[in-house]
């Protein structure tokens, strides 16, 4: 039967559903609807949300696994390691608490807006993105999986089922700071989210640094991770050449000038900030 | 729909299990308002990010417009009105009605559920964990800080609500007559009635700013849906196609003829049902378009390069203002240090919480049009010329409105629905979705100021010249009113000796700027602000201390040459901030000693607005009337929009009256059961329809005593159908039934008109433009982040003098939201064509970016006003942005010129500026 609206309970008839048809895929509804204003909805929509065994959040030694349909507010209550500070802070600044208690930190990585708040943190937990279809699972580093403005590498005849990420150090901690220009409800000027792990003697072992905002994708900023390594916290500057990746845009927000401007600043204040 | 597309949904619903038939992926909001009657959830931007649709999804709070019906299936949901039990109210609505935390009540439903879900957890919350739980609901009225406070006060016991006794309702903290149906969600707002049968109306707009277009065969896309009755054009429209708020300006077109002036403008209306309207392509409708270079932006204007944008204007200027006093440049050849200045500023929208709706019938040779208005009459008029019929033959029944603020002033679904009503002879409904009131509502008037102020040695104003261009839009609407209003006010509340002030109201191929909250004062008192800041510099005299010594008096001359006689509150506002504003400046010097990057600064705002239209008669009439059954109605045709007109008008007519303020029911603006109180505009409602609310009561009284044969003092008892009056010689019986009543039923009736006096200016803009104006100051505590550009404002005091405080409750309010919507202005609010067309792009001030506010009243009683009051409305927000702006620049040495200050304009001035200039 050809239905516009299919709302499967488990992951199989899901990634059936998947197998035979192009779906647009539906979960918190937080960018489908926006995307929608005034018009009759026509395409058919598969529901991810009645797959209840995709909200959860799973550790085992090696790997935090968090399931596609777990929520901003699934990750702001759960009792995750230090390094995810900065998931959880971001968790707290996407949209009000209804934004937060709908949306899904997978939706938000599919969507691949480069303001997308997820994702600068996902990058600095490297984070791998797992994807199913009846056929195969694949599994993809989370800078693989973005290829542009909301372009990922999701096949038709695939659903994004989790997010994969390696068990942080013990030591490891995490940051989250946003820039915009009102208290809630805001989309971001510019992000950034930091993990760093540190040795005995309090320098830095490693350092994962991403800011978003300031390109088509959340970038990582490599040179100046590789040259943390062993700085103490307080020592970190930043350099232009550190930043040489970005390409910001003028937009709404802000000017490319200004977000190229007080980026090292926000991304110090990250750093020092865990 | 297909059939096959829908299914049944079950879900508990208020405590009941419900099934619902319908396709799952229809927003749950529309299934609760339109399949299952709950209106409570309100629909503000159907995208996240107002708020005014939530409800509680397993306890949690969601988004109803987010939702897919489809995941409701098993789940547990709370809508508004599941709060309140058997009429009960909560003790969280209870709260939110003492408090005055519901204005217009469009928010209210969604602030209640948000806050419901944070009670249902921590049973008594901090401040932080409320701003929290509010985070996701935007109110565009209250400025929040009463919703705060209801929301933290509901966990203790309440105050019974009490209405005032008799004699005591003027100057009481009465709560909102129309209170209760706004917490239960039982308020009918705009888009909340419509006959069953209705057919829905959407209108087709141009993408374009300006361009030619076509529409051909539009009968191919009624072929491809069988449910679409009509596709409306120009042709379609049986009177003038076109309206605007001056008799003899009516140059908006219902419908576009081959050519469009901005992008939002309509072109054609479809209707039909509501999947048939909302599933039409342009392709559908064989429409083409031309686009042509179009004049943007007020450079472009006054170059004046490209075709004008109405033909009948080849300079593209609408129309200009000027006032004249004595001889400037004397005045600025005298002077000890001369400043200038230029400054801009953006569009700004009203960011009412409710779009623009309603629905239009038609009766035989009659229509009536239930629509959001701040403005009844005026609509009847406009109405009747463009079906070309008697405007007795159109009636508007106004819905509750979710918030104006001078948006609502222009017409903007009627003319639509009342065509396609007229022509179909069938009821007809629109509701507008965001981007659409976005894109085709008027806007705050972007402006140029070039100003330029004198002083003497001493601190005295020598000489003050403004030249205002203001970016008018495509089409006039009150554009000449700025131009007006502006040059009369352009210098603040302060004497000058010598003025001149000139505006021009451009026309460019951009959104129709209109009415917003102060006619374009707010955008000149950043000018005259500033240069009052940069004055008192230059001859090193603290700012507030400059203004007290500038402040109009009792018995100076305004700029118009107008003899302020009564009622000049200036000195004492500035004056009761002065231990605050030498306490703030200095914790602020002394913070920054101790901060490199995070700086505090504080600044400064003034304000005088007249109340009324201005040198043009504007009268209301208020009318009151008692029942043989002893029923009293005060027939309220002054639109409540939030404010709390029917709230005001009660509690004067009940002194006036001598009867409690608790035995009045009310009928708001309904064109055939009021008589004509004018426009909710200009702050005149307290003022003008306050006084013929007074003289209605009176003048009822007067008959009472009249017909009871007591003396003036007697007291006046109503029941049932007996109405007793007291006085010392006894009681004195009448038996109500025993009258024949009018037409309405009342048997004694009260009415009174007043019209404030004011004379006409003449070539020099001299004379007594309006009868009485409200002054105000304002000062504010800043913080800039001096690495990023952001600024949060700390705190404001804000001093008004009102008069006479005939509700301290909602004069509170009244500035607290005046002063949410100058924040907006001065941080973060700019309206750009295309590119904010929904509320995530468009910033306005959320829950967590309002300042503590101190309120300090003032009543410098004004003779003309109900007893002794005038207007507040739009005083709230004209001082907040320059205050904002001078606190920015006490903090960091930099002047921002151009409006908002956003994170990107503040960084750059402290760039240019290397740091300099800060005060420590």
């Amino acid at each position: 039967m050809m239905r516009n609206y299919y709302r499967p309970e488990n992951l199989n008839d899901g990634l059936v559903a998947l197998s035979e048809n192009s779906w647009t895929m539906l979960a918190g509804g937080t960018d489908f609807y926006p995307a929608r204003v005034g018009k009759h909805i026509k395409e058919k929509v598969l529901d991810l949300t009645g797959i209840k065994e995709l909200r959860s959040i799973k550790e085992t030694k090696d790997q935090i696994y968090i399931g596609a349909l777990t929520t901003w507010t699934d990750i702001f209550k759960a009792n995750l390691p230090e390094a995810f500070e900065g998931l959880r802070k971001a968790s707290k600044t996407i949209g009000g608490v209804q934004t937060q208690n709908a949306g899904t930190i997978c939706g938000n990585v599919c969507n691949a807006s480069p303001a997308a708040d997820s994702i600068p943190n996902l990058l600095a937990l490297e984070a791998k993105v797992q994807l199913m279809s009846v056929k195969e699972t694949r599994i993809l580093p989370l800078e693989k999986f973005i290829l542009g403005n909301r372009k990922i590498a999701r096949k038709d005849n695939e659903l994004v089922t989790g997010l994969i990420i390696p068990f942080p150090s013990k030591e490891a901690r995490g940051n989250f700071e946003k820039l915009g220009s009102r208290a809630f409800l805001v989309i971001s000027i510019a992000m950034v989210g930091v993990v760093v792990d540190f040795n005995e003697s309090r320098e830095i072992e490693n350092l994962n640094v991403a800011v978003g905002s300031c390109s088509a994708v959340s970038k990582r900023l490599y040179l100046l991770e590789e040259e943390a390594i062993g700085q103490k916290l307080q020592d970190i500057e930043i350099k232009p050449l550190h930043l040489e990746n970005l390409e910001p845009i003028n937009d709404i927000r802000g000017t490319a000038a200004y977000r190229i401007a007080v980026i090292s600043e926000l991304v110090l204040r990250a750093i020092k900030g865990v | 729909m297909n059939k096959k597309d829908k299914s049944s949904v079950t879900f508990n619903l208020n405590g009941a299990p419900r099934t619902v038939f319908s396709s799952q992926i229809r927003r749950f909001s529309d299934v609760l308002r339109e399949d299952l009657g709950l209106k409570g959830t309100k629909v503000g931007c159907d995208a996240g990010d107002c708020g005014a649709c939530t409800i509680l999804i397993n306890g949690e709070q969601r988004y109803a417009c987010l939702t897919a019906t489809g995941q409701l299936d098993g789940c547990d949901v709370t809508t508004v009105e599941g709060l309140s039990k058997n009429g009960e109210l909560t003790s969280l609505q209870h709260s939110f009605w003492a408090e005055g935390a519901a204005q217009c009540g469009i928010c209210t439903p969604g602030m209640l559920m948000a806050a419901q879900s944070l009670l249902n957890q921590v049973p008594h919350p901090s401040e932080d964990q409320v701003l929290d739980a509010l985070s996701g609901v935007l109110c565009r009225c209250t400025g929040y800080s009463k919703i705060i406070k209801a929301v933290i006060n509901s966990t203790q016991k309440p105050t019974p609500i009490s209405y005032p006794e008799v004699g005591n309702a003027v100057g009481s903290r009465m709560v909102k007559v129309d209170g209760y149906e706004k917490l239960t969600g039982e308020e009918i707002f705009a888009a909340d009635k419509a006959p069953e049968n209705s057919l829905w109306l959407r209108a087709i707009r141009s993408p374009h700013a300006r361009a030619r277009f076509s529409l051909k065969n539009p009968e191919k896309a009624m072929n491809k849906y069988s449910g679409l009755v009509k596709v409306l054009t120009a042709e379609d429209v049986p009177g003038n196609n076109g309206f605007g708020i001056y008799p003899h300006i009516k140059d908006q077109p219902v419908l576009a003829q081959d050519n469009v002036r901005f992008r939002g403008e309509a072109i054609a209306a479809l209707i039909g049902d509501r999947e048939s309207v909302e599933s039409v392509t342009e392709e559908d409708l064989n429409l083409t378009w031309q686009p042509f270079e179009a004049v943007r932006g007020l450079e472009s204007a006054i170059a004046a390069n490209l075709d004008p944008v109405q033909s009948g204007f080849p300079d593209n200027t609408l129309s200009r203002g000027f006032v004249k006093k004595c001889e400037v440049e004397k005045g600025f050849s005298e002077s000890h240090k001369i400043v200038e200045g230029i400054w801009t500023t953006s569009a700004i929208e009203h960011g009412y919480i409710e779009p623009e709706a309603g629905f239009a019938n038609r009766i035989g040779d009659n229509i009536e049009i239930f629509v959001c208005t701040q403005t009844p009459y005026m609509d009847q008029s406009e109405v009747a010329q463009v079906l070309g019929i008697d405007k007795n033959q159109v009636r508007i029944i106004p819905s509750a409105v979710g918030g104006g603020f001078g948006g609502k002033l222009d017409i903007s679904v009627h003319p639509l629905i009342a065509v396609a009503a007229w022509v179909l002879n069938h009821p007809v409904r629109c509701v507008y979705t965001r981007p659409e009131s976005l894109a085709s509502t008027t806007k705050r008037h972007p402006v140029r100021i070039r100003a330029k102020a004198g002083c003497s040695k001493d601190g005295k104003l020598t000489a003050f010249e403004f030249h205002g261009d203001f970016n008018t839009g495509a089409y006039a609407s009150w554009g000449p009113t700025v131009a007006d209003r502006v040059p009369i006010h352009c210098t603040g509340p302060y004497f000058v000796p010598n003025m001149l002030s000139e505006t021009r109201a451009l026309f460019t191929n951009e959104s129709p700027s209109g009415a917003f909250r102060g006619f374009g004062t707010p955008q000149a008192a950043i000018a005259h602000e500033a240069l009052m800041d940069t004055l008192a510099e230059k001859i090193c005299m603290d700012p507030l201390e400059f203004r007290i010594k500038n402040a109009l008096r009792k018995g100076d001359r305004t700029n118009t040459g107008q003899l302020l006689e009564n009622s000049v509150g200036q000195t004492d506002c500035l004056e009761s901030l002065k231990s605050r504003w030498v306490k703030w400046r200095k914790s602020a010097e002394e913070y920054n000693k101790k901060s490199a990057v995070i700086k505090r600064g504080v600044g400064s705002g003034s304000v005088w607005y007249g109340c009324g239209n201005t040198s043009m008669s504007n009268p209301s009439t208020i009318q009151v009337g008692i029942s043989k059954k002893g029923k009293v109605t005060l027939y309220n045709g002054a639109m409540d929009i939030g404010q709390g007109a029917n709230t005001v008008m009660v509690q004067i007519c009940a002194d006036a009256l001598g009867i409690p303020a608790s035995q009045f029911d009310i009928v708001m603006g309904d064109t055939n059961l009021t008589a004509d109180a004018g426009k909710t505009s200009a702050s005149r409602q307290t003022f003008v329809s306050g006084k013929a609310s007074q003289l209605a009561g009176e003048r009822l009284r007067a008959k009472i005593i009249h017909l009871a044969e007591v003396s003036d003092k007697a007291s006046i008892h109503i029941e049932g159908e007996k109405l007793t009056a007291k006085d010392e010689t006894g009681e004195h019986l009448i038996i109500l039934s025993d009258i024949i009543p009018h037409e309405n039923g009342d048997v004694l009736t009260g009415e009174g008109t007043f019209d404030p006096p004011t004379t006409p200016l003449d070539e020099n803009g001299q004379g007594s433009p309006y009868a009485t104006y409200g002054f105000g100051a304002q000062i504010a505590e800043v913080e800039v982040d001096t690495s990023l550009g952001t600024t949060k404002v700390l705190r404001i005091a804000a001093a008004h003098d009102v008069g006479k405080i005939i509700n301290p409750t909602q004069v509170e309010g009244q500035i607290h939201g005046g002063i949410a919507q100058g924040l907006g202005l001065a941080l973060m609010e700019e309206y750009i064509q295309e590119v904010s067309e929904n509320l995530h792009d468009y910033l306005m001030p959320t829950v967590g970016d309002m300042p503590s506010i101190e309120v300090i009243l003032i009543e410098d009683s004004e003779p003309l006003g109900p007893y002794g009051a005038k207007g507040i409305g739009e005083h709230a927000l004209i001082p907040t942005a320059p205050a904002i702006i001078g606190g920015i620049k006490h903090a960091t040495g930099i002047v921002i010129n151009h409006l908002p200050a956003t994170p990107d304009r503040v960084f750059s001035a402290i760039q240019k500026a290397g740091h300099k200039n800060t005060n420590s």
